[in-house]
C-alpha cells in the first residue's frame, strides 16, 4: 500500500511542479469563471426567494461550487493529459515505466483534485460572506473531494479517448457544456419534465449539485445518500475506465 | 548468441492494415543492431510492441528473459526508449524532467541525485539542468532525452530515429554517445532514415518492409549479398546501377557499355541493398 501511495506521489510530482511553476496564472483561472458564474447567476439574475425558502444566491452558490468542481478539476486534467500524451509525447515515458496502472490514473488526477479544491474553496468560503443560510461542515468538503475527483477522472478518460486536440472539443461541447446549464446547477432539476429529469439523473454533475446544495443547506434539505453512492459509483467507473485504457493499450 | 530480445511470430494489425506480419527477431545482448527500412514498413511499430507502449495481437516477446505477456513490468525495468519527437515534458526544466524519470522508476533520492549529476556531466548537459525544455536545441533536447532513459540503467535501449532533424556537429555527437554506451555493454536497438548511419554504427542490420523481416545480417555480408562492387551510370536521363561479385567482373560490364556518361565503378554501400531489397528509391532521395 505504501508503495503504491510511493507511486502516486512519482507520479502526481511532475504536474506539483508544473503547478509552482505557474501557480499565478493557474489560481487566477481557477477562481474567474466561478466568480463570473457567481456575477452573472447569483446577482444578474437573481430572483427573490426560491422554493425551498432561502434566497436564491444561497441556492445557487452550491451549484457553481459543483459546476467549479467540474470545470477546474475536468479542464486541468484533460488539457495537460492531451498535451502530455498528444504533443510531449511524455505520457509515453510513463507509460514505459514499471508503475501501475491504478498509480498513474490516480497520480494523474491529482493536478484536477488540488486546482478544483482551490477554486471551489475560495467560492464556498466568499459565498459564506455573501449568503448566512450556508453552512460550513467537514460534509461538505468530503462531497466537494469527491466531486472533483470524480471529474478529474472523467477529464482523464476524455483525455484517453482523444485522438486530436479537436476531439477534446467535441467532448467539452457535447458533454460538459450541456451538463454546465442543466445538471442543477442553476435551478432545481425537479421543475423540468419528467424526461428530461430521467435524463439529468444520469449524468454526475447532477448528483454532485444535490449533495452540495443539501450539505450546504441542511436546514433546508435532507441529505440525499442515494447521490452521494452515485457520485462514488461515478468516480470508481471512470477509475476502472481509465484503468482498461490504460492496460489494454486502447489510447 | 545470448539473446537479450527474442521474438517468435509477431502480429500487429491496425484495422485491417498488418503493420507487422509474423516477425521473427533475435538481438544479442550487448549488440548494436538497426532497424531499417521504408515508411510505414512496421519499424516504429514493432519498437513500440517491444517496449510495451503499443499490445500486439499475437506472436511472443521475450525482453531479457521476461515475456511482455506474464511479466511487461519487469521487462520495463530493463528498457529505455528515446523516441523521434523528444517527449520530454516542456513545462518543466531538465532536472525536473530526469527527476519524473527516475521517480517512475522508483530510484531512490540520493542515488537519482547521484545518477543525474554523473550522467549529465557525461553529456555535457551541467549549465543546462534547471533550464526550462525549450530553451534548449534541438541536439541538447535529444541529450536529455537520452540521460533520461539511461537514469534507471537499462539493459536495453531503444532509439527511434535518434538524428532525425539535428544538424550533422549533432549527429556526429549522438553517434559517439551511442558508441560509447554500447561500448559500455548497452544493447542498443536503432531504427534510422539515415543508412549510412546504420552502416557505420550497427553490428547487424535488419531491413523490414511490409512488416517482414526481409534481410538480416551485418552491414558487410548485406553488400556482398548483392553483389560488393557496383557500378553507377546514367543513360536516358536515369541513373542505373548493377552490382557485381568482383572488380573484374564490374570491369567487363563496364567495357560492354556503349554510352556517353560518366560510369562510376565503386564498393556497394548498404542503401544499394536497401534500394535494391525495398525498391524504395524515394526513401533514400529523402
Amino acid at each position: 500500500m505504501i508503495d503504491f501511495l510511493r507511486q502516486v506521489y512519482y507520479v502526481a510530482w511532475g504536474d506539483i511542479r508544473f503547478l509552482r511553476h505557474n501557480f499565478h496564472n493557474i489560481m487566477l483561472m481557477s477562481i474567474m469563471s466561478p466568480l463570473l458564474y457567481l456575477i452573472a447567476f447569483g446577482y444578474g439574475l437573481r430572483s427573490g426567494t426560491t422554493d425551498i425558502g432561502v434566497s436564491y444566491v444561497a441556492f445557487v452558490i452550491p451549484g457553481i461550487v459543483a459546476l467549479s468542481s467540474m470545470s477546474s478539476s475536468f479542464s486541468s486534467t484533460a488539457t495537460r493529459m492531451n498535451v502530455q500524451r498528444l504533443y510531449y509525447k511524455s505520457f509515453d515515458e510513463m507509460m514505459m515505466c514499471p508503475l501501475s496502472m491504478g498509480a498513474i490514473v490516480l497520480g494523474k488526477c491529482m493536478l484536477g483534485l488540488t486546482r478544483g479544491m482551490i477554486g471551489c474553496t475560495f467560492l464556498y468560503v466568499l459565498g459564506l460572506f455573501l449568503a448566512p443560510e450556508l453552512h460550513l461542515s467537514i460534509g461538505f468538503f468530503g462531497c466537494m473531494i469527491l466531486s472533483c475527483i470524480m471529474f478529474a477522472m472523467l477529464g482523464m478518460m476524455a483525455a484517453l479517448l482523444a485522438k486530436s486536440h479537436q476531439s477534446m472539443n467535441v467532448f467539452n461541447s457535447l458533454v460538459v457544456l450541456p451538463m454546465t446549464f442543466l445538471c442543477g446547477t442553476f435551478f432545481s432539476v425537479s421543475s423540468l419534465p419528467v424526461v428530461f429529469q430521467a435524463i439529468l439523473y444520469c449524468l454526475p454533475l447532477t448528483h454532485s449539485s444535490l449533495c452540495l446544495r443539501a450539505a450546504a443547506l441542511p436546514e433546508y434539505l435532507s441529505f440525499p445518500w442515494l447521490s452521494l453512492g452515485l457520485m462514488f459509483v461515478f468516480a470508481v467507473l471512470f477509475f476502472c475506465i481509465n484503468h482498461h485504457l490504460l492496460k489494454t493499450r486502447k489510447i | 548468441m545470448d539473446s537479450i530480445i527474442s521474438i517468435n511470430g509477431l502480429v500487429k494489425r491496425f484495422g485491417e492494415k498488418v503493420a507487422v506480419n509474423g516477425l521473427d527477431l533475435e538481438i544479442g545482448r550487448g549488440e548494436l543492431f538497426g532497424f531499417l527500412g521504408p515508411n510505414g514498413a512496421g519499424k516504429t511499430t514493432t519498437i513500440r510492441c517491444i517496449s510495451t507502449l503499443t499490445n500486439f495481437d499475437s506472436g511472443r516477446i521475450v525482453v531479457n528473459g521476461f515475456d511482455l505477456r506474464d511479466d511487461a513490468k519487469s521487462a520495463k525495468e530493463c528498457m529505455g526508449l528515446i523516441q523521434q519527437q523528444v517527449s520530454l515534458d516542456k513545462d518543466l526544466t531538465i532536472r525536473e524532467n530526469m527527476i519524473s524519470h527516475a521517480m517512475y522508476h522508483m530510484i531512490g533520492k540520493r542515488d537519482r541525485n547521484r545518477r543525474i549529476e554523473e550522467l549529465s556531466e557525461y553529456f555535457g548537459l551541467g549549465e543546462y539542468l534547471d533550464k526550462p525544455v525549450d530553451s534548449l536545441s534541438g541536439g541538447w533536447k535529444k541529450r536529455a532525452a537520452i540521460v533520461c532513459a539511461m537514469l534507471h540503467e537499462p539493459d536495453v535501449l531503444f532509439l527511434d530515429e535518434p538524428t532525425s532533424g539535428l544538424d550533422i556537429n549533432a549527429r556526429r555527437l549522438l553517434w559517439d554517445v551511442v558508441t560509447n554506451l554500447n561500448k559500455k555493454g548497452t544493447t542498443i536497438i536503432l531504427t534510422t532514415h539515415y543508412i549510412e548511419e546504420a552502416e557505420a554504427l550497427c553490428d547487424r542490420v535488419g531491413i523490414i518492409d511490409h512488416g517482414r523481416m526481409i534481410a538480416l545480417d551485418t552491414p558487410e555480408a548485406l553488400c556482398d549479398s548483392i553483389g560488393s562492387i557496383a557500378v553507377e551510370y546514367m543513360e536516358n536521363g536515369r541513373t542505373h546501377y548493377e552490382y557485381f561479385g568482383t572488380r573484374e567482373d564490374a570491369n567487363a560490364y563496364v567495357s560492354s557499355l556503349n554510352i556517353d556518361s560518366d560510369i562510376t565503378i565503386r564498393r556497394t554501400s548498404l542503401e544499394d541493398v536497401f534500394v535494391k531489397l525495398t525498391g524504395s528509391s524515394a526513401e533514400v532521395l529523402r
